[in-house]
């Protein structure tokens, strides 16, 4: 475990934090710009003091200001993939790799150096000079760099942020890989959920220095105080499924959710893979009667649990799916036509082609 | 430039870059240091040091020679006691002669590398930290070679103006022939000398030569090192 307990007062902004990180696991500390996150992982990095708390790793105490314990960022052990990758310029690509390696040599190896070359690209690379590389191919970099270092953990800010989509998607898969491969743990600075959602295990939800929750992905997609800051289109529940059967032409598979099944837009999957994927709220349609003739493949069985009002003028039903929970964005005229209750039986109706892009297979295990 | 070289001009040719490289390689470290200090040590009286390193830019060269006179001849306080216990006495010698250089040129040569040494993204030593740096490998592996433009420049920058000073040299090492005429000091004496225009003619054109050949290699060898560094 990770335990952060901080408080850090900067000009106007004041930070104050406490949370645990999981480990193994990744853990997304996620909120808007500004909120923190970033004198957050520094604070966690040791590349900032913060006026008074604790940070714990596992039993090893590294900052306790109580006790005037401070270990230098240099004793930590943690590789930090900035969001600016900041390569050195002076050295190859092949110079970068080794600079931590070289200053680790103590501690037990993450990864190879050969493995982390072939598992994030890099071989043509070696010998070129920062500035002869994309910002994907830099990031890429700067994560083997924080990798060959044999870090305990590993800290991201926003390491995509500086990327466009393009880039993105040519970094993210290699991520993903290092996470299932490596199972380091990982601290993980995000302002977009669908990186949380790809990525992340557990989730610490900041805004404007202060930690309003905190938890695992599935749970913390339905907290409110998430909705309120990804924003009224991004709402959605985060469900595990598994893949059961295939249906390769269409790019489709059939997933167990619960006690039912969810047709679902998803290429790559074997069978047997488990999926973690996010239902937006907005796609979600309600039918007090099961409904003939409609395009829609997923009609599931389900049962109202609760109805909140969202803060933009619309209705959130909380939704039993054959026990996953569902949520749906329903207009006040809609809910009203229907006279829904908490308790009433409804089906619920999703749209295969709206989980694309969505959808992503977890790790085994 | 030179069609007929006598012993006086080369001797003069070959004191002035023997002054100037001395003056250099020995302040190179100190100018370095106090690069350093000045910009990234937080303390009181700062403000004072950097005045004083840049002192020698703005006092007459004639003054700072005589300065040193007063602290390092062989009759004053330092002087005597370096004499006595090792034997150096520095007025009327070579090393003077670098001494007095190195003095007047000290300011530019911690400019230029402040310069750089400002200019060095602090991010990148961060960076080295999280991957196990400490503070003298950081300085060493990361700060020092991206700093490498401006100790060049600051270093031929001294060097090229190191062959040319005049007041300090003449007033704390005096004016030996062979021992501290340098060329600047060796013009100064042919012109003052009954049928010297010659030979003060082309002591002048070798200093304009070696100025401007001076400028190019900085110049170049900027770059070069620029280019390394992925600038």
């Amino acid at each position: 475990m990770l335990h952060v307990s901080v408080s850090k007062r900067r000009g106007t902004f004041s930070l104050e934090a406490t949370f645990t990180a999981p480990i193994p696991g990744v853990t997304a500390l996620f909120g808007r710009s500004g909120s923190g996150k970033t004198t957050l992982i520094n604070l966690i990095a040791g590349l900032l003091e913060p006026d008074a708390g604790e940070i714990r790793l596992g039993e090893e105490v590294l900052t306790d200001t109580l006790r005037g314990i401070a270990v230098a960022a240099e004793r930590r052990r943690m590789g930090y993939v900035f969001q600016e990758a900041r390569l050195f310029p002076h050295l190859t690509v092949e110079g970068n790799l080794r600079y931590g390696e070289r200053r680790a040599a103590a501690a037990p190896p993450v990864i190879g150096f050969e493995e982390a070359v072939a598992l994030l690209g890099l071989a043509p690379l070696l010998q070129r000079k920062p500035r002869q590389l994309s910002g994907g191919e830099r990031q890429r970099v700067s994560l083997g760099r924080a990798l060959l270092s044999r870090p305990r953990l590993l800290l991201l800010d926003e390491p995509f942020a500086s990327l466009d989509a393009a880039r993105r998607e040519e970094v993210v898969p290699y991520l993903v890989a290092l996470r299932d491969r490596l199972s380091i743990p990982m601290v993980y600075v995000s302002h977009d959920f669908d990186e949380v959602l790809r990525l992340a295990t557990h989730v610490v939800l900041l805004d404007e220095g202060q930690v309003l929750a905190q938890g695992p992905v599935e749970e913390m997609s339905l907290d409110p105080q998430l909705q309120r800051i990804v924003g009224p289109e991004l709402v959605g529940a985060v469900v595990e499924g598994v893949v059961t059967r295939l249906y390769p032409q269409e790019g489709s598979a059939e997933l167990a959710l619960g006690t039912g099944t969810l047709r679902v837009t998803l290429p790559d999957a074997p069978l047997g893979a488990r999926v973690r994927l996010q239902l937006l709220a907005r796609d979600v349609i309600l039918a007090t009667q099961p409904v003939q003739g409609l395009s829609v493949r997923n009609a599931l069985a389900s049962t109202v649990i609760a109805i909140s009002d969202d803060e933009f003028g619309a209705v959130l039903v909380r939704l039993d799916v054959g026990g996953a929970v569902v949520l749906a964005r329903i207009t006040r005229a809609a809910l009203h036509a229907l006279n829904l209750q908490p308790g009433d039986a409804v089906w619920t109706l999703i749209k295969a082609v709206s989980t694309r892009g969505h959808a992503f297979r977890l790790a085994p295990g | 430039m030179n069609d007929f070289p006598s012993s006086a001009e080369l001797d003069a040719l070959y004191l002035s870059l023997d002054v100037a490289l001395r003056s250099v390689a020995f302040t190179l470290p100190l100018a370095v240091l106090a690069a350093w200090v000045l910009t990234r040590v937080q303390f009181p009286g700062r403000l004072l040091l950097d005045a004083f390193v840049h002192l020698p830019m703005v006092l007459p060269p004639v003054a700072v020679g005589y300065t040193l006179l007063l602290l390092l001849g062989v009759r004053a306080p330092l002087g005597a006691w370096l004499h006595r216990h090792f034997g150096i006495a520095l007025p009327f010698t070579t090393a003077g002669a670098a001494l007095a250089t190195a003095v007047m040129t000290f300011p530019l040569m911690v400019r230029a590398i402040r310069l750089s040494l400002e200019n060095v993204d602090r991010g990148l030593e961060e960076a080295a930290r999280t991957l196990g740096a400490r503070a003298p490998d950081r300085f060493v592996s990361i700060t020092l070679p991206l700093m490498l433009p401006g100790i060049l420049a600051g270093a031929v920058t001294a060097f090229a103006a190191g062959l040319g000073e005049f007041g300090a040299v003449i007033t704390f090492a005096a004016n030996v022939p062979g021992v501290t005429r340098t060329l600047p000091l060796a013009l100064y004496t042919a012109m003052q000398s009954p049928g010297g225009d010659a030979l003060a003619l082309r002591l002048a054109v070798l200093s304009f030569a070696l100025g401007l050949l001076g400028l190019l290699a900085s110049e170049l060898l900027v770059r070069r090192v620029r280019r390394y560094l992925g600038r």
